[in-house]
């Protein structure tokens, strides 16, 4: 290849991407996904400088300050034993995000996998993977990760893990479906009559077509894992207490309503507010690329 | 043709029926504990463990094991439950209608909000009444259920108009033992005192469980009947002067609702889920506080159980869906496979 050639795919690549960027910042809604996401990220990163009460994260007792409403000193107020709230939103970002990191990254790779060997290699390969993906498809997701986090009993890994084992499942059909609408097009057999290998053709030729949707579906799904997680643990069979986790505390701040509104409502709006983030980001970066999902 | 289509989806719903029970069983095989210890507690001797595991045949080998569930399955037995020490399949019967009764209300009650704003957001494309649709859409989306049913049950408690908990009064003296769905039989007996009371108190539940649904199949709704709106032939029904309510009605929604309907087949795996959520909140005597008792007690038979009659309803309710979509749009029961 010339390097006059090679020029101008650079510039087509740079002007693609500047069109992308700029569509995704005419975006209104996609730009305040993203602020949101950052926001979130900031928060967890950073809980221990921004927490004006970081001791409050664990197992902390204050018995005079318990049930304080929502005021200056504390802006979403205490809890039944005397914690900063706000502060624990903070933490409780740290296990959300540590959720979802834990999970999609298996789950991804591991879909993305399965997806790109199903859609590729007709047959026997096709079958088994989309069978048993269709099965564990059949499956109500958070009843299936009740009875694995139960069986495997309640904590932060093993929500992971149950979570995992049913996440994957969704990345699969995506990538195959986008995967098999590819395969039967030219440049794939022209790189195999160029002599490419399957590995080739999987992770050169076929991947890059799936990258698109494989992010944004990414990025929705960090928004439903953390519901996911939440919801696990408002059910007590998630993360355990002392570890500041958002649904733990809405479902302990639940005793206390309606006169402590607070302890459950501002968890809960913290949990809204992050999933919120992904939803919009998702859905901004959904329509600069243009991919259905 | 009809036939061969529903012949197909049977047998694809009895493969995947199949492999749920083979999942399931997976998933209770590896409890690390040993169930039998745990239901007779930390007092007993060796030889009563022995001894309950041979009865419960703990000790055979894991494939043995398997047929006999499945052959007990199929007759519908699941076995005791070590919680309650009744047979399972008499603690479902219970505590299933009213579960079921709770999921199929929310999905009648999302089907007849999401569609028509749905419907409306697309027919007043861009305009404050899409603007706002699409804003409620994303809140029911985003909002996790646990939240929407806590802050229902602050304002209820505020307003006292709707019951908080339960599923009906208790001094009706009333028995729903035809149908077991107390909305559906307070009709049939002619009890309508029983079936106000009834949907007063299924409202709020309903509407914390539907409030994802309804963002999603509305979503749907209202970008279908976009694409809908650029075919020809509304075009052409447009330019005969065709009312425009029969237009979007008529030859619009029909092609139109495919789209929402495989959405709501999907949108009904969550529904069971957060069940299990929403009536912990309102204390509704479903499925979820025997699920979850069972669960956190280990209770494998019923365990298994609930999660099987779980996914056999998703899988119930999307070949319902299915066959609907085949009735509505004949076009495929040719194509899909």
């Amino acid at each position: 290849m010339s390097s006059a050639t090679d020029l101008t795919q650079d510039f087509e690549e740079l002007s693609n991407l500047g069109r992308a960027w700029r569509r995704f910042l005419r975006n209104p809604a996609a730009v305040i996904g993203a602020l949101i996401v950052i926001s979130v990220v900031v928060a967890a990163v950073l809980a221990p400088l921004l927490a004006p009460h970081p001791g409050h994260a664990g197992s902390f007792v204050d018995f005079r300050n318990r049930h304080i409403a929502p005021s200056f000193a504390h802006v979403m107020g205490t809890d039944n034993v005397g914690r900063d709230i706000f502060s624990r939103v903070l933490f409780g970002y740290r296990v959300s995000l540590l959720l979802v990191v834990g999970v999609l990254g298996v789950a991804v790779p591991l879909g993305v996998l399965f997806g790109l060997l199903a859609g590729y290699f007709a047959g026997v390969v096709e079958t088994a993977f989309m069978g048993f993906t269709n099965v564990m498809l059949a499956m109500p997701p958070l009843v299936m990760a009740l009875a694995i986090t139960a069986v495997l009993s309640p904590d932060l890994v093993n929500s992971m893990i149950a979570i995992t084992c049913l996440w994957w499942t969704w990345h699969c059909r995506l990538v195959y479906r986008v995967t098999k609408s590819v395969a039967a097009e030219d440049f794939v057999e022209a790189a195999r009559l160029a002599g490419a290998s399957h590995f080739h053709v999987l992770f050169r030729e076929l991947l890059p077509n799936c990258t698109a949707a494989i992010s944004v579906k990414t990025t929705l799904d960090a928004g439903f894992v953390i519901l996911f997680g939440a919801s696990l643990s408002f059910l007590g069979l998630g993360v355990q207490p002392p570890t500041p986790d958002l649904g733990t505390m809405v479902a302990s701040g639940a005793q206390f309503l309606p006169e402590m509104w607070w302890e459950a409502v501002m968890p809960g709006l913290a949990i809204l507010y992050a999933i919120l983030g992904f939803n919009l980001l998702g859905d901004g970066l959904r329509d600069m690329m243009d991919v259905e999902i | 043709m009809i036939a061969s289509y529903l012949a197909r989806r049977a047998i694809g719903f009895v493969f995947v029926l199949f492999g749920l029970s083979v999942v399931i069983f997976v998933v209770a095989r590896v409890v690390p504990g040993d169930p039998a210890r745990i239901a007779l507690g930390p007092l007993a001797t060796a030889e009563q463990v022995a001894q309950l595991q041979q009865e419960m045949g703990f000790d055979k080998p894991a494939i043995v094991q398997y047929v006999d569930y499945l052959g007990r399955v199929l007759h519908g037995n699941f076995g005791r439950s070590l919680l309650t020490n009744r047979p399972v399949s008499a603690d479902i019967v219970e505590a299933l209608p009213a579960t079921l009764e709770l999921v199929l209300f929310t999905l009648l009650l999302i089907v007849l909000v999401a569609v028509p704003a749905g419907v409306l957001a697309a027919r007043w494309h861009n305009t404050w009444v899409d603007n706002t649709s699409r804003l409620l859409s994303l809140l029911g989306v985003v909002t996790p259920g646990f939240v929407v049913a806590l802050v229902l049950q602050l304002f209820a408690s505020l307003f006292h108009f709707f019951p908080l908990t339960g599923r009906l009064s208790p001094n009706l003296g009333f028995i729903a033992d035809i149908t077991r769905l107390v909305l559906v039989d307070s009709l049939l007996k002619g009890r309508f005192d029983v079936f106000a009371d009834a949907l007063s108190h299924i409202f709020l539940p309903s509407l914390a469980l539907s409030a994802a649904g309804i963002g999603q199949v509305m979503r749907i709704t209202r970008s279908s009947m976009l694409d809908v709106a650029r075919r020809d032939h509304v075009e052409t029904l447009r330019s005969f002067g065709v009312p425009d309510w029969l237009i979007t009605i008529k030859y619009m929604l029909r092609l139109a609702a495919t789209a929402p309907l495989t959405i709501l087949g999907l949108e009904f795996a969550s529904l069971m889920g957060n069940a299990f959520i929403v009536e912990l909140v309102f204390a509704w005597p479903g499925f979820a506080s025997y699920g979850v008792r069972a669960i956190l007690s280990k209770d494998f038979n019923a365990v298994m159980a609930v999660v099987l009659m779980s996914g056999l309803f998703f899988v119930v309710a999307n070949l319902l869906i299915d066959l609907l979509i085949g009735i509505m749009d004949p076009r495929l029961r040719i194509r899909r496979t």
